[in-house]
């Protein structure tokens, strides 16, 4: 739905960027402890797995700049400004685009962080 | 020096040495250790600074400037100080301790032991395979003892750690960090001592009423000792004729005591077949005395609240006496 010329801002679109954090993080637990179950060799190389967990953390890094982008843009667009203490829907847009640049700058973070192991641990220790 | 310089002083000194001994993290003897210890002292000059440059910043918001402040220099500190700052010092800590765990955690070079942690003492085989095997539940088989772990100096020890009944944590603060011991699954920790003697391990993780008193020791030889250990600890007890072994077997102990060389081969307690040859009883309650043996048998629950073992104060003195004279002499 466009208003005032873009996407209207909801919920949805503010957990987005949290949203795809949360897959990641249980995709990336998940895959690795059923590689490494029951925990018998804990020096099996486990190539496939950070590939894959890298592959979709890349998408997920993609997909979270491109909610960042588009927050950033619209708030600009809307003139920026932190105070929100208005009831119309400009503020309230305003108010849901820049809580959505910061949630998907949050998002990013973790994602990034959650990587890191894959990128020091080759095997199961 | 003033009295209060002195009370100072002393308090000071007695402060430290809190930190010194057998079960202290500050006294490091082990790799790992050491490792932990750094990154202990970094976090509190770390967070030092940091609480020293915000209790700062209050005192200029409070004192040092009067009037409003920006809504730009407000959002410019939030955007820097609250959101870049901790990402950037989060990822140098988080990257700092993965490359760390991976050094710590590479392949052992020395023996590997398995560790049971029970309800609430730790059964302990040495000379296991190490290899398959490990899957839900320790490897069969080994030498077993309990309570006692030697390892030897200046080698890669794996211990294999887990659990039937409840999580415990396996700590030797001097050696190496803590890890838990799960049910139905095998956790490993690898010790490197860097100096020998006789250090204290506890129980990390509230298991119950007795967790308190679920204690080990770890001792660290060279690699001929331990070797002569480990073949000591394998043969069957030095049983010696008396009234003992026979009262043993007759009061029933022998349903969850092992003594090998004996029909005594229960599984639920502690291997006794080289007790008096260990430091402490009851899981570094109480020091190896057969004197310590009778009070335990008499009133295990008084000495070990919560312990599983029943007391036997119903039997007759000199019985107890005798059992635990007996105990004494399975060296």
């Amino acid at each position: 739905m466009q208003v005032f010329g873009k996407t209207q801002d909801n919920l949805w679109t503010l957990v987005a960027a949290p949203t795809i954090w949360g897959f990641h993080f249980l995709f990336s637990y998940f895959l690795a402890a059923y590689r490494c179950a029951p925990n018998d060799d804990v020096f099996r190389n486990i190539g496939g797995t950070r590939m894959a967990i890298s592959g979709v953390t890349a998408v997920c890094l993609l997909l979270i700049l491109l909610i960042a982008r588009r927050a950033w843009r619209e708030w600009r667009a809307d003139g920026g400004g932190y105070s929100n203490n208005q009831d119309t829907p400009e503020a309230r847009e305003r108010f849901l685009e820049f809580s959505t640049l910061l949630l998907a700058a949050l998002s990013f973070a973790a994602v990034v962080f959650e990587t890191l192991p894959v990128l020091v641990f080759w095997d199961c220790r | 020096m003033t009295r209060s310089g002195v009370l100072a002083a002393a308090l000071a000194s007695a402060a430290l040495t809190g930190c010194q001994g057998a079960q202290s993290a500050f006294d490091p003897a082990g790799v790992e250790a050491e490792r932990v210890l750094t990154l202990f002292w970094i976090m509190l000059a770390g967070g030092a600074a940091i609480w020293i440059v915000v209790i700062g910043i209050s005192y200029y918001a409070v004192k040092g400037k009067s009037g409003p402040y920006s809504d730009r220099s407000g959002i410019r500190l939030i955007v820097w100080g609250g959101c870049v700052f901790p990402v950037v010092v989060l990822a140098g800590l988080l990257w700092w301790g993965l490359t760390m765990m991976q050094e710590l955690r590479r392949a052992a070079d020395g023996p590997t032991i398995a560790v049971s942690a029970e309800r609430f003492w730790w059964r302990v085989a040495y000379a296991v395979d190490g290899e398959p095997g490990v899957i839900r539940n320790l490897p069969r088989g080994g030498v077993p003892s309990a309570n006692e772990i030697w390892i030897p100096l200046g080698k890669r020890t794996e211990i294999l750690l887990s659990s039937p009944d409840v999580i415990h944590s396996f700590w030797v603060p001097p050696l190496a960090g803590k890890i838990d011991a799960i049910p139905g699954r095998v956790n490993r920790l690898v010790l490197e001592p860097t100096s020998p003697g006789v250090f204290n391990g506890a129980c990390a993780e509230y298991c119950g009423t007795a967790h308190t008193y679920m204690g080990f020791r770890v001792v660290v030889v060279p690699q001929a000792e331990f070797e002569a250990y480990v073949a000591s600890q394998a043969l069957p007890a030095a049983v010696v004729d008396g009234p003992g072994a026979g009262l043993f077997l007759q009061n029933g102990c022998a349903a969850c005591h092992t003594v090998r060389g004996t029909p005594a081969d229960g599984a639920v307690g502690p291997d006794l077949t080289h007790v008096a040859s260990r430091r402490t009883i009851a899981a570094g309650v109480l020091p190896t005395t057969v004197e310590n043996f009778a009070a335990f048998i008499r009133s295990t629950e008084h000495l070990k609240p919560g312990v599983e073992m029943p007391g036997f104060g119903m039997l007759p003195d000199e019985e107890i006496t005798a059992i635990a004279k007996w105990l004494g002499t399975l060296e």
